[in-house]
């Protein structure tokens, strides 16, 4: 071999060999996903599927569910091979495919002050984004419990230019697809000199390692001790909240020092008393950028609406609701707790207004309507999820149909109720909860709004 | 109970005639299951194909270029719905979600083929099966009640990829694996017909091999 051939192979070797390492650095990759040879000195390997007293549990994912594991005869391992169900999207967990997880360092970028934004933060967001500079700096964890329509997202500008300008690396977590798809343009605008990732599914940032990560839950699967700033964007995730596998996920995914950040506009119970009692630090924005108080829900009980619909019937005070909404050409939304219902109810509303229109989550044409909402086309639209945030439809009213079903949580409910009231030209509207008796979950909702409300005005957040 | 695809909790309609034949629940949700449509009404008497013909043109062009196939009989119908859970389980792996299948895959075969024929799952390669860890033919096949013989093998891919495309055009896909199939009555198993041209191929190599009666059986038909 001649030497200028011998360098070429060692600059082969070595740029071969940087590109692995950027490939795998903060990872957990499953060993079939790993195509090339990878250094063993900076990796361990581990079996995904690991045994319990109770059966499986997947150590990607968490999933300790039983009846999601299942058994295949493999051609792998020439077993009956158990795998996890719940992550398989994310590629299989099986009894013969390990994890693959980097130990190596993680390299790190220095940006100096790459925020480019001129905006103005209310005295509450300010308070918000010290606390958050506060808890990046020095590693913490921070509850940020913000109203809908606080603008969390400014909140966090400031802490995210702090950690970036110490080589930090920062994610930024959310339960939905869509979220991802709004946060990550709005950041890349004002961190336009930053290397940046949205990671869902389906996105062509996969797999990069960058400053700046946007993703979803299941994202987050690939990542392991790779991040020095979590942030966890929790707000307005009706109907997807309470999956075990996101803090499961986003422990994995975050360095063992690094700080932890959760956005959320309705802690549950537990974090609830943890602030209350001094045990978790929190940090509160009741009220809305705007100043003016968040609107409070009516009860509006409607009988036994699911027997009445047996007939094909609505009871008559959501008729009328509708009617006037179509009369007075005030766009609503309207929340339904069932697909199945909602597929059936929307030909026969539509005799009341032919464009009224229905979407739920997995909608394939979610966009096209959620747009022709947006531009006024669509009187009332039915739904069964919280919509895109971006749809800041300004004046529009909101009723629940049904609002005692289970699946209208607390949290639930003040995420509908927070859809009303968000731009500061129309900061009041009508949210009617339709019911068939009253639950606790409304009255707590109602009360979460009051309390909000009476907060604000305490600390002087509030124009009246 | 737990949806095999959605994972959604539904309650099962306790009906009479459940109790009385003891036939089994359904593992999916109504409304997954409504997403599936079976092949019914008019179709094509040779391919399954929905169409008004008796026998629609593609099939008339098969019987000119002398095919050996007389039949092939599928399940379900290629919509969006099929596409997805297809995703998720040959792709993605989800082994499970067979079961989502098992009942119609059972009733359809037995309404058209007595069981003392012979399943031959169509292959994949060793590099395709290592990938996924399992045949999504050979699942299929695992349903019914009729022996297999894996009478056929993949020829590499890579090494095909190596040649020159027209070669390839030309190339086969399959060669026999030894197995025994002289006089017997075979029914290829895959998992989608589309143009048909992999169970024809495969059809053709059995019947060189002395197999006597050559159906072929599949998930969908696209
Ligand atoms: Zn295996
Ligand atoms: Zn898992
Ligand atoms: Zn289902
Ligand atoms: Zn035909």
């Amino acid at each position: 071999m001649t030497s200028a051939n011998k360098r070429s192979g060692r600059l082969v070797h070595f740029f071969f060999s940087g590109v692995i390492r950027l490939y795998m650095a903060g990872k957990q990759l499953l060993k079939c996903e790993l195509s090339f040879p990878y250094d063993e000195k900076y990796v361990q390997i581990v079996e995904s599927i690991v045994k319990t007293k109770k059966g499986y549990r997947c150590v990607r994912c968490g999933n300790e569910n039983q009846q999601l594991f299942a058994s295949f005869p493999c051609a792998r391992c020439k077993r009956i091979c158990t795998y996890c169900r719940k992550c398989v999207m994310m590629g299989r967990c099986s009894e013969c495919n390990p994890l693959v997880i980097w130990t190596g360092p993680i390299p790190s970028t220095f940006f100096s002050s790459p925020l480019k934004w001129s905006g103005k933060l209310s005295p509450a967001q300010q308070l918000a984004s010290d606390e958050v500079c506060h808890a990046i700096d020095r590693n913490d964890s921070l509850l940020v419990w913000a109203v809908c329509g606080a603008g969390k997202t400014e909140v966090l500008f400031a802490g995210i230019n702090l950690a970036l300008s110490h080589g930090k690396r920062v994610c930024i977590a959310a339960p939905r697809t869509d979220v991802v798809l709004e946060l990550a343009p709005r950041l890349a605008s004002v961190f336009p000199s930053v290397d940046m990732a949205a990671l869902y599914g389906g996105s062509e940032d996969r797999g990069k390692l960058a400053s700046l990560t946007v993703a979803t839950t299941h994202q987050l699967l690939r990542y392991c001790r790779a991040f020095d700033v979590m942030i966890v964007d929790e707000v307005d995730a009706f109907p997807y909240s309470a999956d075990p596998m996101l803090s499961y996920a986003v422990e994995r995914a975050r360095k063992p020092t690094s700080s932890l950040i959760y956005l959320t506009a309705t802690p549950n119970e537990q974090w609830r008393y943890e602030v209350k009692s001094g045990k978790r630090k929190a940090v509160m924005i009741p009220a809305r950028y705007h100043r003016h108080p968040l609107p409070v829900p009516t009860f509006e009980w409607c009988g036994n609406w699911q027997k009445k619909w047996r007939k094909k019937r609505l009871p008559s005070c959501v008729v009328r609701w509708i009617n006037e909404h179509v009369e007075r050409r005030k766009q609503a939304f309207l929340f339904v707790p069932h697909i199945d219902f909602l597929q059936q109810a929307v030909p026969h509303l539509q005799q009341f207004h032919p464009h009224i229109e229905g979407v739920h989550a997995e909608d394939p044409k979610r966009k096209e309507k959620v747009l022709a909402f947006r531009r006024g086309h669509i009187p009332i639209l039915v739904t069964t999820t919280i919509l895109e945030r971006g749809v800041t439809v300004p004046n529009i009213d909101v009723a629940v149909l049904g609002a005692e079903q289970p699946i209208f949580t607390e949290s639930a409910l003040v995420q509908i109720a927070g859809r009303v009231g968000r731009s500061a030209q129309h900061p009041t509207g009508d949210i009617r909860f339709f019911h068939f008796g009253k639950t606790k979950a409304m009255l707590k909702a109602k009360r979460h709004i009051v309390r909000m409300n009476e907060e604000a005005r305490k600390r002087g957040l509030l124009d009246e | 109970m737990k949806c095999v695809i959605c994972h959604n909790d539904w309650m099962p309609k306790m009906s009479f005639s459940i109790f009385l034949t003891l036939r089994q629940e359904d593992v999916c949700c109504p409304r997954c299951r409504a997403r599936f449509i079976r092949l019914e009404g008019n179709r094509c008497e040779r391919c399954s194909r929905l169409t008004d013909q008796v026998v629609c043109e593609d099939c008339i062009a098969w019987e000119k270029r002398k095919s050996v196939l007389k039949q092939n009989v599928s399940v379900y119908m290629y919509n969006d719905w099929m596409k997805e859970v297809m995703n998720r389980f040959k792709f993605r792996g989800d082994y499970a979600l067979i079961e989502a299948f098992r009942q119609d895959v059972r009733a359809v075969f037995s309404k058209h083929f007595s069981s003392d024929v012979c399943l031959v799952p169509i292959p994949l390669s060793p590099s395709r099966l290592a990938e996924r860890g399992f045949n999504q033919a050979e699942a299929i096949a695992s349903l019914l009640p009729s022996p297999m013989i894996f009478g056929l093998q993949r020829i590499d891919d890579e090494k095909q990829s190596k040649k020159k495309r027209r070669e390839r055009f030309t190339g086969r896909k399959f060669c026999l694996t030894g197995e025994n199939v002289a006089e017997k009555r075979i029914v290829i198993v895959d998992d989608i017909y589309t143009t048909g041209a992999t169970v024809h191929e495969a059809a053709k190599l059995l019947y060189d091999a002395g197999a006597c009666e050559i159906c072929s059986f599949t998930l969908i038909r696209s």
